[in-house]
């Protein structure tokens, strides 16, 4: 019932979606080579991110993932173009990454939509930065909070709707400048059990649709298997690539995947690789302390 | 469309005539009706209980004046409510009285309106500008502590006029409520919402327009209205001792002409004039605060 809904909504958007593949298509070709990230810490310098190497092909899903602390959002900032790295080099498309921009969408944690703009002010923010008119921004916004069923709430502000409803404004938001990468930070780690269910789902539906890169940050294992395609798993601080991992369940992902063998291989070996890494992290605190 | 903009902003206001609409049945009888029986009532009861409060202090006036009670406070000079209230009718059939308040309300205007606009533009200027804020700020944290009394005889120097130093006294007053807040607003503007903005595309003046001024709103507007007091409260100081005419000057002839109702008419008129532009600025503002949540006060 729920995907014949989204797939109605979806034929509404047959002229989004041709234009959104038509832009994306072979485009968002993300190439990391042997990054560093430090920040000042105590006067001194502290490596967030150390000798990063990765690609990411276009339409690619892939997580981040690791324990908290571990620089895996930093070097998704730095693919935002946030943070710039104090060696080595991003590129995306074989253009270098020297600021954010829009082809480069971004979805925060939480609390990232402006609190002031109504819900279709939010989402037409930035076509209208992009310069198109005020009325093709406002049919724009429309039609990407269709897309994530939201259409009826447009002249609501943000305060009013629940947080998946406003990561939800904030994942329409990100995809209406038709984006070649969509950069998302830990979405849904602020919502409850069922909502991220949902709106894991309702990920795929979208993405399965525009085919954007997707980089998605998130340290739930669980979350990292049933999304991506490629997980990268990342060592305690300073963040390193340890492990690259290949998800070959097939698409579309369901959730009675969630319980199969190969699902339950992947999930156990994430987690040996983030137990180690998680029991390193202790070790280092209390050394610290 | 209105509706639907209803449910999602005013969810109590929606569902409690759906809650009415059902027939009072035992189970639903008693919790049903409470949330109307009781708004409206409580409205109202804290309305009588501020004018109660009022009404009070007036009768403890009344009964100080007409005994003439001298304990600490003395009231043997001080006329009875009565007396004061004959007074204003004489005063309110009188053009001069009005023209008083003409003159102050206009110079709370000129002043006003120069303070809200430097205000704002300096404390948006110090937000987001550290060198800004290092030149600026020395001179506010030395000015500002400095009361408006003590600018007159450098205003009186300074001006050509007496309308001008008492404006320019006024201006100060309400310059820097309206700096500070501005500057605490601006500077409080989230990280995240910056960020959003900067990959959605947006140019520094952009992040400006739709980030940090919005953003700041609250505390701008909590600042107009603090502005707005102070701007009375300067322009009194300023009227006192020099000027012809003014609400102020109308308070102080008064005493020296040993006046005594006419003073206290003054006074209230002061009182009477801050609190209802203080309103009018909050009334003012408040579509530019419409996003806050419901329940937190504007």
């Amino acid at each position: 019932m729920n995907s014949a809904v989204s797939d109605n909504r979806l034929a509404v958007l047959d002229h989004s979606r041709q234009r959104a593949q038509a832009e994306t298509s072979g485009r968002g070709h993300i190439r990391v080579q042997d990054v560093h990230i430090e920040f000042d810490h105590n006067g001194g310098k502290r490596a967030a991110v150390q000798n990063a190497q990765l690609e990411i092909k276009p339409g690619e899903f892939v997580c981040l993932l690791g324990p908290s602390g571990c620089g895996k959002s930093t070097l998704l900032n730095a693919i935002a173009g946030f943070v710039q790295p104090s060696r080595g080099s991003l590129s995306i498309d074989g253009l270098a990454v020297t600021e954010p921009g829009p082809d480069r969408g971004m979805v925060f944690q939480q609390h990232s939509l402006f609190p002031w703009k109504t819900v279709r002010d939010n989402v037409a923010f930035g076509p209208l930065m992009a310069g198109v008119g005020r009325n093709e921004a406002m049919s724009v916004a429309r039609t990407f909070l269709s897309l994530v069923g939201l259409a009826a709430f447009e002249d609501a502000y943000p305060s009013t709707l629940s947080g998946g409803m406003q990561q939800r404004v904030g994942i329409a938001r990100a995809l209406a400048n038709y984006p070649s990468v969509l950069l998302m930070d830990e979405p849904f780690g602020a919502l409850d059990a069922q909502t991220r269910i949902m709106m894991q789902e309702n990920l795929l539906q979208i993405w399965r649709e525009f085919r954007n890169t997707l980089v998605f940050v998130t340290h739930d294992i669980d979350e990292a298997v049933f999304l991506s395609d490629r997980i990268v798993v990342m060592s305690a601080s300073p963040g390193r690539i340890i492990a690259d991992i290949k998800v070959a369940l097939p698409r579309p992902r369901e959730q009675s995947m969630l319980t199969s063998p190969e699902f339950i291989a992947l999930k156990r070996q994430c987690m040996d690789l983030i137990r180690q890494e998680t029991l390193c992290a202790f070790q280092q605190q209390n050394q610290v302390g | 469309m209105s509706v639907k903009q209803n449910l999602a902003l005013q969810p109590a206001e929606a569902v409690s005539p759906a809650l009415l609409a059902v027939p009072p049945s035992p189970s639903t009888g008693p919790s049903a009706p409470t949330p109307r029986r009781r708004r409206l009532p409580a409205n109202f009861a804290h309305y009588l209980v501020r004018t109660g409060a009022l009404v009070m202090a007036v009768l403890l006036w009344h009964l100080a004046a007409s005994n003439d009670f001298n304990l600490l406070l003395n009231f043997e000079n001080i006329p009875t409510p009565v007396v004061v209230g004959e007074a204003l009718l004489v005063q309110l059939a009188s053009q001069e009285f009005y023209l008083h308040i003409g003159y102050s309300l206009e110079r709370i205007a000129i002043a006003y309106g120069m303070a809200v606009v430097l205000g704002v533009m300096l404390g948006v200027l110090m937000g987001r500008s550290r060198w800004a804020e290092d030149i600026i700020l020395p001179y506010i944290e030395l000015l500002r502590p400095i009361p408006a009394v003590a600018w007159i005889p450098l205003a009186i120097l300074m001006l050509p006029s007496e309308q001008s130093s008492i404006i320019f006294i006024t201006f100060l007053g309400a310059l820097f409520p309206v700096v500070l807040n501005t500057v605490h607003g601006v500077e409080q503007t989230p990280d995240v919402l910056v960020r959003a903005a900067r990959s959605l595309g947006a140019s520094k003046r952009a992040i400006l327009w739709h980030v940090v001024i919005p953003g700041a709103m609250p505390s701008i507007v909590a600042g107009l209205a603090i502005g707005m007091g102070v701007a009375w409260f300067s322009l009194l100081a300023g009227e006192i001792i020099s000027g012809q005419y003014g609400i102020g000057y109308f308070t102080w002839t008064s005493y020296t002409l040993i006046q005594y109702p006419q003073i206290i008419i003054g006074m209230l008129t002061i009182g009477g004039l801050g609190t209802l532009c203080t309103l009018l600025v909050r009334k003012a503002c408040t579509p530019l605060l419409r996003w806050q949540a419901k329940g937190g006060r504007p």
